[in-house]
């Protein structure tokens, strides 16, 4: 069973078969199926199912490729509540950014990693941005 | 200034702690090279050819006398006394210990300083008009906009991992100071027909190897949606820019490709999400910004007696004189004028400075300019509040310590990037041919008599001294292994903005003084009356020029 960070704990997998884009459109049990995103694919025709989704994988075939960030906010702000997971070559240094996002669960290629990497989840606890963790942004949260 | 509080400080003392894990991690090899590059490059650390390279961020160009004595200490205490000032506004140091630049960065944050975001691909210093606040022809203070595009910039979670690196610029002023034309996003301050403010926001401007001059993509936006438009902005820009080639990957070719038109059509779509959500600024969010940018306490003075006794100074004493009249502009504020501290004096690299010189300057910014100085993007030092009738008493500690060269705005004044000698990106160095044409060109009677003329050295395509938009571009190039030097005419970077036109063939170091000599003769054989080098150019074209010069 693999292991990973989901909502800030350790816990095994049990999640569902995982399509691509294409698979997951044509395919009749969509609800029961996840979908995994590359980076350069159209977040818009997932869009129009967005009440189907069970879960979204999103890919970072390198962790310079900043577009799974987006990809992840979308879907928030479109009012997809379920799973978002970020799996390939992301690194723990990144945790933050990706779930102020909106991932909230984290795939490392290196399960030993994992309980290294989940207080990178704590490196900051202030930010000055609306985020999906935290829809308010400083400046409307700020002591007066 | 802006000043800290809680929030400010526990973000930035926390990404100290975490780039000090960052480097432990590194050092332990639990990083790789690759994995550890773009994180200490957005904080700004390069690893160079000779050291590495650390890049402090400026915000918008503004400092306190406080953090200028820290930046001398810390150059004491961590390199070899002292820095450069670069075109961005930002200061770097040369020769830090990659282990020790945790250390360096905790001190910073002591003076609520930081390095985060100077490199990398992500949101970049925030840049604007060096005189903002106290320039006669400003429509309103960018500052306030500055310090509230800064916060939201600042680790910003989904533009950290840009296609490309991402500059904001912002003016609010008849003449752009600020190169908003030359940016991935320029702002300016505007008024609509109903007389409120909002912003004209441009796009796709940008120098580097495809110089493109930015388009404009909303004619007015009402201030408080400058945060979401930017957000769909750079939501588009991170979404479509491309990341196969880095020489394509700015967002000025995106603009190019999709079309303005396009391109405003799709930040318009996203857009329509972002609007009127939680990131619209509220009034008390502007008030608060704002209210960290008001007037220091300005005695009333009678511009008419004190314009007299100045008058009168500067005739006793002709070299104070002229300093007066090249290195100072006017004020806002009757009875005051705006200094420059040039740090261009011939012999020195352009925009270094010793610690010795920053503590002097700390020290006087104290004395005779409420606490507070600008960097510029010219490289240059500003006090921009000091009183007419002390002028001389500065004048006179600035000349004992080497700073009241009278060049702003000329020849002399060259902006110039720290090229071979430092950049390992470097096709050939800079700061010698900034230095032997300085040498060359020492009659500043000369000087004068060719009126403001932007001479810019860039080493390379990175084109991080501006070349493009100097009136005269100089530009690195690599021949077969040797340093070339590529001249370009008719830059400019003002409202009216333009990438200069090469010349021809490149040139050798050692000829680049006699090349200059060459085109400035023919500019004053053409020139009608007391035409700028850029009239003359824009009237003449290149021609002339190109035949003199390879004759
Ligand atoms: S222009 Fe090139 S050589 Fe000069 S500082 Fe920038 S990267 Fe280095």
């Amino acid at each position: 069973m693999p292991r990973l960070i989901r909502n800030g704990a350790i816990v095994e997998d049990h999640g569902p078969e995982v399509l691509d884009l294409e698979q997951w459109l044509e395919s009749t049990e969509r609800s029961s199926r996840a979908v995994v995103l590359e980076p350069g694919e159209s977040l818009a025709s997932l869009l129009a199912h967005i009440d189907e989704i069970p879960m979204v994988l999103v890919n970072f075939p390198t962790f310079m490729d900043g577009r799974g960030f987006s990809y992840a906010r979308e879907l928030r702000e479109r009012g997809y509540k379920g799973e978002i997971r970020a799996v390939g070559h992301f690194l723990r240094d990144q945790l933050t950014y990706l779930s102020r996002c909106g991932f909230n669960a984290f795939e490392f290629d290196d399960e030993s990693e994992l309980e290294e990497a989940l207080p990178s989840l704590a490196d900051f606890s202030e930010a000055y941005q609306a985020s999906v963790d935290r829809p308010q942004p400083l400046f409307r949260r700020r002591a007066k | 200034m802006y000043v800290y509080d809680e929030y400010d400080q526990k973000i930035v003392d926390e990404r100290v702690a975490q780039y000090r894990d960052q480097t432990a991690r590194f050092l332990d090899g639990k990083l790789t090279d690759e994995q550890f590059l773009p994180l200490r490059l957005q904080n700004g650390l390069y690893v160079q050819r000779l050291a590495p390279m650390l890049r402090i961020a400026v915000p918008y160009g503004l400092m306190s006398s406080r953090q200028l004595r820290k930046i001398a200490q810390l150059s004491r205490d961590y390199d070899k006394g002292y820095v450069h000032v670069s075109t961005r506004q930002n200061i770097q140091f040369n020769w830090p210990e990659l282990a020790e630049v945790p250390d360096l960065l905790a001190e910073l944050a002591s003076v609520q300083m930081h390095s985060i975001q100077t490199s990398g691909n992500c949101i970049r210093n925030t840049t604007t008009d060096q005189y903002a606040g106290v320039a006669v022809d400003e429509l309103e203070d960018p500052r306030p906009w500055c310090e509230i595009i800064r916060q939201w910039s600042t680790l910003h979670p989904e533009f950290a991992f840009l296609p490309r690196k991402f500059k904001i610029a912002v003016c609010g002023t008849a003449e752009d100071r600020a190169a908003i034309y030359a940016h991935d996003i320029g702002l300016e301050l505007v008024h609509n027909a109903a007389g409120e403010k909002g912003f004209k926001v441009l796009v796709g401007g940008g120098l580097g190897r495809t110089p493109v001059i930015g388009s404009q993509i909303c004619p007015f936006l009402e201030p408080q949606h400058l945060l979401t438009y930017l957000e769909a902005i750079l939501r588009v820009y991170n979404q479509h820019g491309r990341r196969d080639n880095k020489y394509k990957a700015r967002i000025k070719i995106l603009v190019k490709a999709m079309g303005v038109d396009a391109f405003r059509e799709a930040v318009e779509k996203e857009w329509a999400v972002l609007r009127d959500g939680p990131s619209t600024l509220t009034e008390d969010e502007i008030s608060r910004a704002r209210s960290f940018f008001t007037a220091p306490v300005y005695q009333s003075l009678d511009a008419e007696t004190v314009a007299a006794a100045l008058a009168e100074q500067c005739s006793s004493d002709p070299v104070f004189g002229n300093w007066v009249k090249r290195n100072t502009v006017a004020h806002r504020v009757p009875g005051y004028r705006i200094v420059n501290v040039s740090l261009k004096a011939t012999g020195y690299a352009p925009g270094d400075i010793t610690d010795e010189q920053l503590e002097l300057v700390a020290d006087l910014a104290d004395q005779y300019s409420f606490g507070e100085l600008r960097t510029t993007h010219e490289q240059n030092i500003v006090l921009a509040d000091v009183e007419q009738g002390q002028l001389y008493g500065l004048w006179q500690a600035l000349q004992k310590a080497g700073l009241a060269t009278a060049n702003i705005g000329y020849l002399t004044d060259i902006i110039c990037c720290p090229g071979g000698d430092y950049c390992s990106l470097a096709n050939a160095k800079s700061i010698p041919v900034a230095e032997a044409i300085q040498a060359r060109f020492e009659d500043m009677d000369y000087v004068y008599d060719l009126g403001p003329l932007e001479l810019n050295i860039s080493g390379c395509m990175n084109a991080c001294g501006h070349h493009h938009i100097g009136h005269i571009g100089v530009l690195g190039v690599d021949k077969k292994g040797q340093e070339f030097y590529q001249v370009s005419l008719g830059g400019s970077q003002g409202k009216d903005a333009s990438i200069g036109k090469i010349l021809g063939p490149s040139f050798k170091q050692e000829d680049m003084p006699d090349i200059l000599e060459n085109l400035l003769t023919t500019f004053l054989s053409l020139r009608q009356e007391d035409e700028a080098f850029i009239d003359t150019y824009r009237r003449v074209g290149i021609d002339p020029f190109k035949e003199r010069v390879y004759a």
